[in-house]
């Protein structure tokens, strides 16, 4: 299994007395979709987190495109890294957040050139014109000089994804990027997730929108109380799911 | 009262007296504006207040304005405020930069570093400033000599404490450490106000851990640090005044010297009031713009500065009086209150 792009293996993560995540399996191949549906509270966004170790793991491990996430291996030690590190392998890991977290004090374009400038060495003049590509690509490139709270959410959430697309990433994991938008303006986000799933971008997507998964997924995932409950094909997963928690789910969202 | 003399909306008139026709189309309605007696009232107190005292200024020979006159911009106060100028400007930059240290060591995981910042904030805290700058002028009793060396071991290179210091470095220390106490808190204040997913989104993206603060947290910190930034510059501005008890040539030291020496207390005393006035409003102006600028972004239209509304008004006047029509645009220096 060469193309195994994200790799996920027994991952346990607690907060405390909580366990979210209870021994975590999942396999992403490069240039595949895969969306994770579950409750809320069932782990996916820790999940999302622990992929780019913004949460630490308590047990198990991730890779991605072979290489260990947070941690460097020797023998049979696993030696956490340290920050700075984790923050250049991050850089393979675009994450796009449900509340956008643009960067209100620079303009689209700054928010768009900050990370290729200061954490890949980009010269400024080249990761401008990547830049400005980027926000050709998701349809806003008359808003380069804006800053962000000019802008309505959707179109927040489009620069979000053209500012993680900027690193030239491995991986996209998207966290409920269309939670917090209001009903009309989905549409222009997803649009824009689609059209870079069928370029071949290796993405991961925690949604509650179920025609997204069907339309657009390779694999769904369904998870709850911490584990992955089943996975396979949207045929598969949302239509004759094999588990009564998927059942009872999709019947309350559907 | 405003309530009784509200114009009645059209509707069921008094019993008794035949109901005025209601026109029915409402532009032909007049509105007729809330009189405000008690408000006129009190303007009028207020202002004969203030007549009087103005009047007082002016007459009162105690103030000796000729001798303010002579006294204002001679040399040797010019002086003085530059010497308040730049104990204020070593002590903000000093300590400023040294309290935004502490408030990382603060915010910091490492609780060695959380342990000592604090311990630093709760001790100058503690000690009044004259307390502290008098220790740091007798420094020399306590430390006689400074140098370099092996802690706890030999020391390579010593100078006398008294030479390297010096009293106005001696107060620069004093302000300094004092003021960084405050600052601490003062960007710890702002840090903490900063969203919590802007460092998550800087960490996603993996910027650096240094360029994370500086450039996506400081910035937005800023906006809440800057009205309490300016407050403690503007308090040290006056708070300089204490350095007198180390014969420090400041403006407040300057003024005393003059007046033991003529007995004229109250216009040299005048003399320092005017220029702590002024200074003070300097700094306000600066903090207006400074905050402005790190405004940027918050706002979806920023509002325009009080040049540009008077500009803008001079343009309405213009206009209006090529019309031949009077201004439609009030003149507001400071905008409405939001």
């Amino acid at each position: 299994m060469s193309d195994v792009m994200v790799d996920v293996r027994g991952v346990h993560k607690s907060f405390g007395p909580l366990e979210v995540l209870r021994g975590v399996d999942l396999r992403v191949r490069a240039g595949e979709v895969t969306v994770v549906l579950g409750p809320s509270g069932s782990g996916k966004s820790t999940l999302l987190r622990t992929i780019n170790h913004l949460e630490k793991v308590n047990r198990g491990w991730i890779s991605i495109d072979g290489e260990l996430i947070g941690y460097r291996r020797s023998g049979n030690r696993l030696h956490e890294l340290k920050e700075k590190d984790v923050l250049k392998q991050r850089t393979h890991i675009g994450f796009v957040f449900q509340n956008f977290n643009l960067f209100p004090h620079l303009t689209v374009l700054d928010n768009l050139v900050e990370a290729p400038v200061a954490a890949l060495r980009r010269p400024r003049k080249e990761a401008l014109e990547t830049a400005r590509r980027l926000l050709a690509r998701v349809g806003l490139a008359d808003k380069a000089d804006a800053y962000p709270r000019q802008l309505s959410g959707g179109q927040q959430q489009r620069v979000a994804i053209a500012r993680a697309l900027a690193l030239e990433p491995k991986v996209l994991l998207f966290d409920e990027p269309t939670s917090a938008l209001d009903p009309e303006l989905v549409g222009e986000v997803l649009d824009v997730i689609k059209d870079l799933a069928r370029t071949g971008t290796t993405m991961i997507v925690v949604t509650h929108e179920i025609g997204f998964a069907r339309e657009v997924a390779d694999t769904v995932v369904f998870m709850d109380g911490g584990v992955v409950v089943e996975q396979g094909p949207p045929s598969a997963v949302l239509d004759e799911p094999q588990h009564e928690r998927t059942r009872a789910f999709l019947s309350k969202v559907l | 009262m405003a309530s009784t003399t509200d114009t009645a909306p059209p509707g069921p008139a008094a019993p008794g007296a035949p109901a005025p026709p209601v026109p029915d189309d409402p532009a032909t309605l007049k509105v007729v504006p809330a009189r405000h007696h008690a408000r006129w009232v009190a303007a009028a107190a207020v202002a004969v207040l203030v007549a009087q005292f103005t009047h007082g200024l002016a007459t009162n020979p105690v103030w000796e304005w000729h001798v303010f006159r002579d006294y204002v911009l001679s040399e040797t106060i010019v002086q003085a405020v530059w010497v308040t100028l730049q104990l204020t400007a070593y002590a903000t930059v000093l300590g400023f930069l040294l309290g935004t240290v502490l408030a990382f060591m603060r915010l910091s995981r490492s609780p060695v570093l959380q342990t000592v910042a604090w311990t630093y904030i709760w001790i100058f805290r503690s000690i009044p400033m004259i307390v502290q700058l008098v220790f740091w002028f007798n420094l020399s009793a306590l430390y006689d000599r400074l140098g370099f060396g092996i802690p706890f071991g030999p020391v390579f290179w010593s100078v006398d404490s008294n030479s390297i210091i010096g009293t106005i470095g001696a107060a620069v220390i004093g302000l300094t450490l004092h003021q960084a106490a405050y600052a601490a808190e003062i960007v710890r204040g702002g840090v903490l106000a900063v969203d919590e997913g802007q460092l998550q989104a800087a960490a996603a993206l993996g910027i650096p851990r240094l360029r994370q603060i500086r450039r996506i947290v400081l910035p937005q910190a800023m906006r809440a640090i800057l009205p309490t930034a300016g407050n403690e510059i503007i308090g040290l501005l006056k708070g300089t005044s204490v350095v007198y008890v180390m014969s420090i040539g400041e403006l407040f030291y300057q003024v005393q010297v003059i007046y033991g020496r003529n007995g004229r207390v109250i216009p040299l005393l005048l003399v320092a009031t005017a220029w702590y006035v002024v200074l003070t409003s300097l700094l306000s102006v600066a903090q207006y713009y400074v905050e402005r600028r790190y405004a940027r972004g918050a706002d979806r239209t920023p509002p325009p500065t009080p040049l540009q509304r008077v500009r803008r008004f001079v343009r309405t006047l213009r206009t209006a009086a090529a019309q031949r029509h009077r201004p439609v645009v009030p003149f507001k220096p400071l905008g409405d209150i939001r």
